[in-house]
């Protein structure tokens, strides 16, 4: 496998009494998806934070492309290359499709918007990405919820990212609309994007994605290559099902038994 | 109309009509270029909500319509020249209000903001003796840091804007009190740079060539414009629907002008007013400034997030606003001769307010326009020019007032629920 485009060891974090994150690894390779997996509470926002720079971690090293970084404020992780399109996919409703794929980025000349540019390239941006919108002048409020969500990811990538976070891309959709969403992840692979999906479904995470990472009370429970592993063996690494009294039990059992012996 | 459009596979390497290089979705209603076919989207966008300055202009007309019936010197150049003179204090106000309506918050202090710009005019240019142009100036000054006063508390302390205001709403009139202390009334000369503001009428031939030169702008910057989106491969409008727009701006310009001619002449107050509107507009639709004003206005978090400077925003929109108030002050005095305890203190601020959400600028923060201030401010001044020509008083203006504007209202309401419904947004 190529170097490792975003690689964090060991990352700590704790909010007061809470150890929200115990020393997590994750490494993301150019052309990987890449699904956290974990439970309500298992740490997947507070990590998806420390690589946005919202929350930085307490400790643990993060490489970029193989050389040590430091993540501390969200502009630093947007100067790296790490795009994040959180839940609430913050485009502004009540303007268009080119207005907020361009907001905060427009392309002006002397303050004066220059919206041919603009809507020139925001054409080439969605048909790169085969996406296809009834019209680019209607304001967002009007699409649907998947149509709003490659809005987001394609805003993202205007700033030519090289890793993709993206949390919980397909919840409240549909089921057409979860499918141009996952159809659109697997574009950005086939572009050489790291991708990080964050998600509860696994139907998703089996559809797209090359490895599961999965999160446990903050701890890393398992790292499985999607293809080869089962359902029930990541669902199992989700819920701590072999994490449960019998099995401890058992487990004590037979060590107490090794010891006699 | 949102159609729930699927991604196709592969890229369609036809770069059809649809505006996006795949092959048009045969769900999607394709707006013909022929003028029925124009006539045709039109009529389903303001059947889907989006009714854009219609309502306003059929009330206007009929407005006009019912007056004219009733008193036949309603629609004679004399009194619609002394209207147009008229809107332009509020409607400075009202072109203010409209940029806070945008941002989704409200500004009551405009009123009491345009009465204390007024007396600190007064107060210099009469008691203090300062020449009136420097005393319009400090006028100015004075609303532009009343305004980044109000909109820094509400931006950075987080005190809400509604209740800024109302301190503002206290605090000014209280000022513009003490400024005038006991007279109350401090007279203007009627031959200085400040009269000068209400009773300069241009001569026929300068209105002319006002109405040639806005014209001709429009039309070589819209056929410019189509002419790059051609250019870059995006969809223009087509000859048929340029030539429909510039007529419909020809049509009221020269109207205007002509009517206004037959009496004085274009008043110098209305030309600074709708001067006002139209850069305003020009700022809102086709600068990054507009854009962020509009963004923020749409989702404050949103715009947070694309890195606008939102408190910036805010305080300059606020600030805008309180400067447009001041300036709204001095026509007022020009008007009266005068400042006075009177100056902005009554009626103004509902006016103004009711004039932007009656021009078509939504209540509800990020959708709405600055024209507005020129539809609304006309609407209410026909009502009160007409009212008065039928010799009714303030009583009846003020209920029939408070129809056109619960209309309005109801209006928005209710377009923006047809808005949601067809899918247009809210």
């Amino acid at each position: 496998m190529s170097t490792p485009v975003l690689e964090l060891s060991g990352i700590s974090k704790r909010f007061g009494a809470v150890q929200a994150l115990d020393q997590v690894d994750l490494r993301v390779a150019p052309g990987e998806v890449v699904a956290l997996l974990g439970d309500n509470g298992a740490g997947k926002s507070t990590l998806v934070k420390v690589i946005a720079g919202v929350n930085p971690a307490d400790s643990g090293d993060i490489l970029w492309e193989g050389k040590p970084v430091s993540i501390g404020r969200p502009g630093d992780a947007q100067r790296l290359g790490i795009a994040t399109i959180y839940q609430d996919l913050a485009l502004c409703d009540n303007l268009d499709i080119v207005a907020n794929l361009f907001l905060g980025v427009e392309k002006s000349a002397a303050g004066i918007l220059n919206e041919v540019e603009m809507e020139r390239r925001a054409l080439k941006l969605l048909d790169s990405l085969s996406v296809k919108m009834p019209s680019l002048r209607v304001p967002v409020a009007s699409l649907s919820g998947g149509q709003r969500q490659i809005i987001a990811i394609a805003r993202s990538l205007l700033g030519e990212p090289k890793v993709v976070m993206l949390d919980e891309p397909t919840a409240a959709l549909g089921v057409a609309q979860t499918a141009q969403v996952l159809d659109l992840i697997e574009r950005l692979r086939d572009r050489g994007l790291g991708v990080i999906l964050i998600s509860h479904n696994m139907a998703d995470v089996r559809a797209v994605a090359d490895r599961a990472v999965v999160l446990r009370l903050g701890r890393n429970a398992g790292d499985f290559p999607v293809e080869d592993t089962s359902y029930e063996e990541i669902v199992a690494a989700i819920t701590g099902a072999a994490d449960n009294p019998v099995s401890r039990r058992s487990g004590r059992a037979s060590v107490g038994r090794t010891e006699e012996a | 109309m949102a159609q729930q459009t699927p991604i196709t596979g592969k890229a369609g390497a036809s770069g059809g009509k649809s505006g996006i290089g795949v092959e048009p979705d045969p769900r999607l209603l394709v707006t013909q270029t022929s003028p029925p076919g124009l006539a045709a989207a039109a009529l389903r966008r303001i059947r889907g909500g989006e009714l854009g300055p219609l309502p306003v202009i059929v009330g206007l007309i009929v407005i006009c319509v019912v007056f004219q019936l009733m008193h036949e010197r309603f629609l004679s150049p004399q009194n619609l020249s002394n209207l147009t003179v008229q809107v332009a204090a509020v409607g400075l106000m009202t072109t203010g209000v409209i940029m806070v309506l945008l941002l989704g918050e409200i500004d009551l202090s405009i009123g009491s903001v345009a009465g204390a710009s007024a007396s600190v005019l007064a107060v210099l240019a009469v008691r203090m003796g300062v020449s009136e142009w420097l005393a319009i100036l400090a006028a100015i000054g004075t609303g532009l840091a009343i305004g980044i006063l109000h909109g820094t508390v509400f931006a950075k302390i987080g005190v809400p804007a509604f209740v800024v205001t109302l301190a503002g709403l206290l605090g000014w009139q209280g000022v513009q009190l003490q400024l005038l202390g006991s007279d109350g009334t401090i007279n203007i000369s009627d031959s200085g740079a400040i009269a000068a503001l209400t009773q300069t009428f241009f001569v026929p031939a300068f209105g002319w060539g006002i109405a040639v030169v806005v014209v001709a702008t429009f039309l070589v910057f819209t056929l410019l414009g189509e002419r790059r989106r051609a250019a870059a491969g995006l969809p223009a409008k087509p000859p048929v629907e340029i030539a429909v727009r510039t007529l419909a701006l020809a049509v009221p310009v020269f109207g205007a002008v002509f009517v206004l001619n037959q009496f004085k002449g274009v008043p110098l107050a209305f030309l600074i007013f709708v001067g006002f509107v139209v850069a305003f507009d020009l700022i809102l639709r086709k600068t990054r400034y507009g854009r962020m004003v509009f963004a923020v206005g749409g989702g404050a978090e949103a715009a947070r997030r694309a890195g606008i400077n939102v408190d910036a925003v805010r305080i300059s929109v606020f600030a805008l606003a309180s400067m447009l108030s001041a300036m709204g002050g001095i026509i007022l005095v020009s008007r009266s001769f005068s400042a006075s305890l009177d100056t902005a203190a009554g009626e103004e601020l509902m006016m103004a307010i009711a004039a932007a959400v009656i021009g078509g600028t939504s209540l509800f923060g990020g959708r709405g326009n600055a024209y507005s201030a020129l539809l609304g401010g006309l609407v209410l001044g026909a009502i009160t020019s007409g009212l008065y020509l039928l010799q009714m008083g303030t009583p009846v203006r003020f209920m029939i007032t408070a129809l056109v504007l619960l209309v309005a209202v109801t209006l928005d309401a209710v377009s923006r629920r047809t808005r949601r419904t067809h899918a247009r947004g809210g």
